[in-house]
């Protein structure tokens, strides 16, 4: 292979850069534009632009992921938040809020929403990168 | 209030979930699937005793605690938990045949995480209470079914599975629309909202379009004519239990949704609306009858047959009586039991004789008697021939035919029964009877039974449902005339 | 503004009409893609445009737009992007199987 060091060396910052900004959108997503389908549809592109820059095999070893169960343990935590609300007798997928002052981040707003939204982001980062690694994979 | 209603739908979706991890282990996948196959069917059971019990016969649930009209409502009426537990006995039944036939190859790529959320999606499809909640989960169940219908992936399942997909794609674009329409039209969602504000809204025009429009779509999803051209050859192509399930639950769930809809909600204009779905159910008993009377492969035969079978169930909403629904309701019954085990003794002769080519096949009466007098029950039963179930829900549904004075579609039942014996005949003569053509067997007495075994409850249940059709035909009469008085309904949702 | 988008979206489904009747299977791919976009479109437009004002945030409000609709979308966006992903992968499986993508060499024969 060529050696594409300007790519590499690229890849290798913008892709933090990148998985940084993802994770803003989905702390944002409750009250302003962002969420977990589009923060892991970004945290996915990190990703990809790993794969397109290196290649399928050398990123496997790096990073051996099975994404698989990303689907699942999203689901898992997905579900567990909406199941969770149960427990204390109100209906399925009631969320509740509150404000508290946290150290450093001043006062933030605490949501299960944001649970339910961590799940979602897990399972499209999964569902994202299985499509883009199955077709990729298979190159006769 | 009772979350015990998201059960039937969260349960599947998480046992799905879990075997997910446990993909390669399929021994291990076989157990945890079959005993919460088994423990989902007892929650359906539940669900239907307690409302039943229930002093309205209507419990609902307001998802995320959001008051009626602008939240999700989840709602148990009869006919919604009567579906959820026949879904759950094909559920069963058909999982531990798979366990018998489903390749171990399969069995690793996810066949049991699929099949969980195809039976997830369907089960919401029963309970939910909102159009678009309805879109959502025929989606769930939709796309666990495409893949189920290519699993294994053959030329043959990948060509045709195509054009299945394709096809539900674009009623799923209509179905947008339909909902488009409908919620600039009334400005909600809700189906008691809608109920309501359908009788006070002075715009029949456009609310005939709209109904139209979720026809059409129903009636792609349920294989109604003209729109049944996709069933036959896609349901030919997966192994048996998933053509059994398949056969048995997902066109049920289109004519489920027509049947809530067209009860429900468009019910301002019932000459014109329940005059067309009339026409289109003689339609699909013919055309589908025809299809299979020209057949000579077992799986295709039992294709066509769902299709002019579809078109009994729509027929008693057409006819539009308390009598024809609850036939029509009854005949969802048995012919979901039906034709499941229809489907299973199609895949139990393929296992034996390696074909599902009738010319093929020949004289198994001798080599195995159990199943060919098994099957011989159940094709009796799907032909209507007393004292099997099939007999009582055609004699209540043409009885209420002739009440309403609508002979033409007494007339195409009545030959389309006959037609249906006929072709159920074909099947037992060509593969039953005569001489053994198959040199050596491939199946032995011990495997013989474990093939029977699942399929045994579905027979002893199409017997029980006509030996004690008086008190389950008072129940489908219970279940119509619930749903033909949508202000049990509406006032169970918006607690008025 | 609406008579443009209800343009817009006759457009759309009268292409992908177009599309979804061809021979090439990635064609009919094209298709369902741009019909269910014409659907989402629709919906937007239903729920009436330019209103130019926020979301829902109080009962006093004077004006809004109406949310809904943008939670729907957002739903069928989801949806059809998962289902656009399957459907791509078949149709590359059923190219890989039979090794042309002319659905009339697809059609399949009566003695199978």
């Amino acid at each position: 292979m060529k050696n594409n060091i300007s790519l590499h060396t690229v890849a290798q910052i913008s892709v933090f850069i990148v998985l940084s900004f993802s994770f803003y959108l989905l702390f944002a997503g409750h009250n302003n534009p962002g969420g977990g389908f589009i923060g892991a549809l970004m945290a996915a592109s990190a990703i990809v632009l790993l794969y397109v820059s290196f290649d399928l095999k050398t990123i496997k070893n790096v990073l051996p992921l099975y994404y698989p169960y990303f689907i699942a343990t999203g689901l898992l935590i997905a579900m567990g938040t909406g199941v969770s609300s149960t427990l204390f007798g109100y209906p399925f997928l009631t969320q509740f809020f509150q404000y508290t002052t946290l150290p450093i981040l001043g006062e933030v707003e605490l949501t299960t929403a944001l649970m339910f939204d961590l799940g979602v982001f897990i399972v499209v980062i999964g569902i994202a990168l299985l499509i883009i690694t199955t077709i990729a994979e298979d190159d006769e | 209030m009772s979350n015990f209603l998201t059960l039937p739908i969260l349960l599947p979706m998480f046992i799905g979930t879990i075997l997910i991890f446990f993909a390669k282990k399929h021994k291990l996948q076989r157990v945890i699937a079959g005993f919460s196959a088994l423990s989902l069917l007892g929650v359906a059971i539940y669900l239907g005793y307690i409302v039943y019990t229930d002093p309205s016969q209507i419990i609902t649930l307001e998802i995320g605690d959001w008051p009626a009209p602008f939240g999700i409502v989840l709602v148990a009426d009869m006919f919604a938990t009567m579906m959820v537990i026949l879904s759950s006995i094909v559920g069963v039944v058909c999982l531990f045949f798979a366990f018998k036939t489903i390749h171990s190859d399969r069995e690793k790529f996810y066949f049991y995480p699929f099949y969980f959320y195809l039976l997830t999606g369907v089960n919401g499809a029963f309970l939910t209470g909102d159009m678009f909640n309805l879109f959502v989960f025929f989606e769930v169940m939709l796309i666990s079914s495409y893949v189920l219908i290519v699993h294994g992936g053959t030329g043959y399942q990948l060509r045709e599975s195509f054009k299945y997909v394709v096809m539900n794609m674009v009623a799923s674009a209509f179905f947008l629309v339909a909902l488009a329409y409908l919620y600039a039209t009334t400005g909600t969602l809700n189906m008691a909202d809608l109920a309501e504000r359908v009788q006070v809204l002075e715009q029949e025009g456009i609310l005939n379009g709209i109904a139209i429009l979720f026809l059409f779509v129903f009636g792609a999803k349920g294989a109604l004519f003209p729109l049944y051209f996709w069933l036959p050859k896609s349901y030919y192509g997966p192994p048996a239990a998933i053509s059994a399930l398949f056969g048995g639950l997902l066109t049920k769930v289109g004519i489920y949704a027509i049947i809530r809809v067209f009860t429900l909600i468009f019910v301002h204009n019932t000459e014109f609306t329940h005059t067309i779905i009339l026409i289109l159910a003689g339609g699909t008993m013919f055309f589908g009858v025809l299809g299979a009377v020209s057949q000579f492969d077992f799986k295709r035969i039992l294709s066509y047959h769902i299709i002019s079978q579809v078109g009994y169930m729509v027929m008693g909403l057409g006819v539009y009586t308390p009598l024809a629904l609850a036939g029509a309701i009854y005949y969802i019954a048995h012919h979901i039991i039906v034709k499941s085990a229809l489907f299973l003794f199609a895949g139990a002769t393929q296992k034996i004789t390696g074909t599902t080519e009738l010319k093929k096949m020949g004289g198994l009466l001798k080599t195995h008697p159990w199943l060919g007098w098994l099957f011989f029950i159940s094709a009796m039963s799907l032909a209507g021939i007393p004292p099997l179930s099939g007999f009582f829900s055609k004699f209540a549904l043409i009885l209420a035919a002739v009440q309403k004075e609508s002979y033409y579609i007494v007339v195409v039942a009545l030959v389309v029964g006959i037609l249906t014996l006929f072709s159920m005949m074909k099947i037992f003569m060509y593969a039953f009877w005569g001489e053994p053509k198959i040199s050596q067997d491939k199946v032995n007495r011990k495997e013989m039974f474990a093939l029977l075994r699942p399929i045994i409850p579905l027979v002893v249940l199409t017997i029980c449902l006509g030996f004690f059709a008086e008190p389950i035909f008072q129940y489908s009469l219970g279940v119509s005339e619930q749903i033909l008085d949508p202000a049990n309904y509406v006032n169970a949702v918006l607690g008025k | 503004m609406e008579i443009l988008i209800a343009l817009l979206i006759g457009v759309l489904f009268s292409v992908s009409t177009y599309l979804i009747l061809t021979k090439s299977l990635f064609r009919v791919v094209l298709g369902t893609v741009l019909m269910s976009h014409g659907a989402h479109l629709l919906i937007l437009t239903m729920g009436g445009l330019g209103v130019g004002s926020a979301p829902l945030l109080g009962e006093g409000a004077s004006s809004y737009t109406d949310p809904l609709p943008q939670a729907l979308i957002l739903t069928a966006i989801v949806i059809s992007f998962g289902m656009t992903a399957l459907l791509l992968v078949m149709t590359y499986r059923t190219y890989k199987v039979h090794q042309t993508d002319d659905l009339d060499k697809l059609r399949g024969r009566l003695d199978e």
